[in-house]
This record gives structure tokens, C-alpha cells and sequence, in this order.
């Protein structure tokens, strides 16, 4: 067994397991951390498969970003996990059934009879100067400009959306209007009362 | 030689993990959440074994589009999360029922 097939079942194995414990773990922040352990063990089987660009992005951006996003949303809320928990043992036979179905209907497709080494020989690796990031960004920028600037447009709508919900003014808090603050005149400020002047009596 | 299949394997059984964890975890929605990306984590393999073994970059354009999507998706389902805790104070699936679906 080659260095790169022992990688390979150690990057698999392990990404396979922080994922059955993903579904599996009775606290969500366990979930989270173990789904963290996957995403990195994905970025190495990435690796493996010579998608470097993209095994960094995943550890920077996914990592880095949207699971550090999951771990605050899930701190900062105050659940009772007993009681999302309930119905889980019922759930799991039929659960467990269906992904058995479709994990073995699946690797009968995708096995080694359809996609073995015979079929698709291993490519010859690329060479020391190859340079992914390179290669990526000439495909991106080329045949897949279009895509791309949607691709921007879309994080640009998910930025206004994630603002615009969770955004709210509280009644009741003391603020100040700073545009209120440079339109005031003097007339507003002081009133001058004209009243007749007190008898001494 | 590590070969195609062998990628692909690992992609079904991590989309077969997450289809167990939607049935399991249904009344928790940020699980649920975690169960979508885990199944896009799969299909992102399966893009990136074929890109290697075909050696075409078009897959892991694929994947790229795929991550920026992802991520969109999570921040404004955590964002609808937060928003509905809020008004809610749960996040258990059964309580959410205002629109009598």
C-alpha cells in the first residue's frame, strides 16, 4: 500500500466518523466542532486529489467563516436540547434504514465495477511548478465570467438579506438623530414668552 | 493507486450519513442545517474526484460556485434561525407551526 492510499483511507475514515458524529451527538456545539473536524479532513482528501486552491478555501473560508458563524448561532442560543432530543430513538431505525438503502443503491452505481482503476486509470500527477490557483482562475475568469459575477451578486443579496432580518430598532432605547441634531435652529431651542410684568403687592 | 471509486464511495456514504442525520435530528433545526452541508460537502467530493480523474478544471469551478452558494445559504439560514428564536424563543420544528402548513 502506497503513502498516498494510506493518506487517502486516513483522510476518508476520518472525515466518515466526525461525520456520523455530526448526526449522532446529544449538544450541538459538540456537532459543530466534530463538523469542523470533517471539513478538514475533506480539505485533505481535496488535497490528495490535487484541488489545492480549493482544500485551502475550504479550511479558510468554511472553517474559518461559516462555521465559526454555526458556533456563535448556536452558543448564543438558549435551547433545551433534552427536549429537541426527544423522538430521537424513534426516528432512528427508520433513519438508519433509509441511509442504508441509499448507501448501498448508491455504491452499487458508483463502485468500482463503473468507476474502477480499469475504467479510469489514475492521472499522471502534474508537475512540481503546476499551479492550481493559476489554472482555476484562468477557467474562472475566462469561460466562467458570467457565473462568477453572479456568484458576487449572490453573496452581495445574502450580506442585505442576513442584515435586513436580523436587524431591529428597540423601542425604548435612548439614541440620538444626528440628522435631527444638524437641522435645529435657535427658533427651536429657546421660546420667548411675552407676558405682562407682576404688581407688587 | 487511489482510484475514482473510491472517492465516489466516500462522497455516497457521507450523503448517506447526512439523509440518517435529517431523520434523526428532525426537531433541531441548527442540526439540520449541518445535515445540508454535510451533503454538499459530499457532492463537492464526488465534483472534485471527477475533476481530477477526467482532468478538466470545469469541476472545481463547479465546487467554487457551489462553496460561495453554501455560503450564502448558511448565513441567511442562520440569520432566519436567530429571527425566529427571537420571536419564537424555540427552534424546535414542531413549534413552528403559525402558518398551519
Amino acid at each position: 500500500m502506497s503513502f498516498e492510499k494510506f493518506l487517502f483511507y486516513v483522510f476518508a475514515g476520518m472525515t466518515i466518523f466526525a461525520a456520523a458524529m455530526v448526526v449522532t451527538r446529544r449538544n450541538p456545539v459538540h456537532s459543530v466542532l466534530f463538523l469542523v473536524l470533517a471539513f478538514f479532513n475533506a480539505a485533505g482528501l481535496w488535497m490528495l486529489a490535487e484541488a489545492e486552491f480549493l482544500a485551502i478555501v475550504l479550511v479558510l473560508v468554511y472553517v474559518g467563516a461559516v462555521m465559526v458563524l454555526f458556533l456563535f448561532v448556536v452558543m448564543m442560543l438558549d435551547i433545551n436540547i433534552e427536549e429537541l432530543r426527544a423522538g430521537f430513538t424513534n426516528y432512528l431505525p427508520i433513519g438508519l434504514l433509509v441511509a442504508v438503502a441509499m448507501m448501498v443503491e448508491m455504491i452499487m452505481v458508483v463502485g468500482p465495477r463503473y468507476f474502477g482503476p480499469a475504467l479510469y486509470p489514475a492521472p499522471t500527477p502534474q508537475p512540481a511548478d503546476y499551479n492550481n490557483t493559476r489554472e482555476l482562475g484562468m477557467a474562472l475568469f475566462t469561460d466562467h465570467l458570467y457565473a462568477f459575477e453572479i456568484a458576487a451578486v449572490i453573496l452581495l443579496v445574502a450580506i442585505i438579506a442576513a442584515i435586513g432580518l436580523t436587524m431591529r430598532r428597540r423601542t425604548g432605547t435612548r439614541y440620538q438623530e444626528p440628522s435631527k441634531q444638524v437641522r435645529v435652529k435657535a427658533a427651536d431651542r429657546i421660546r420667548l414668552v411675552k407676558m405682562p410684568s407682576e404688581e407688587k403687592g | 493507486m487511489i482510484a475514482l471509486s473510491d472517492y465516489l464511495v466516500v462522497g455516497a456514504v457521507l450523503f448517506a450519513i447526512a439523509v440518517a442525520g435529517v431523520f434523526i435530528n428532525r426537531k433541531n433545526v441548527i442540526v439540520l442545517l449541518m445535515c445540508i452541508e454535510l451533503m454538499l460537502l459530499a457532492v463537492n467530493i464526488n465534483f472534485v474526484a471527477f475533476s481530477h480523474f477526467l482532468g478538466d478544471t470545469a469541476g472545481q469551478v463547479f465546487v467554487f460556485f457551489i462553496l460561495t452558494v453554501a455560503a450564502a445559504e448558511a448565513a441567511i439560514g442562520l440569520a432566519i434561525l436567530v429571527v425566529l428564536f427571537r420571536s419564537r424563543g424555540t427552534i424546535n420544528v414542531d413549534d413552528l407551526d403559525v402558518l398551519k402548513g
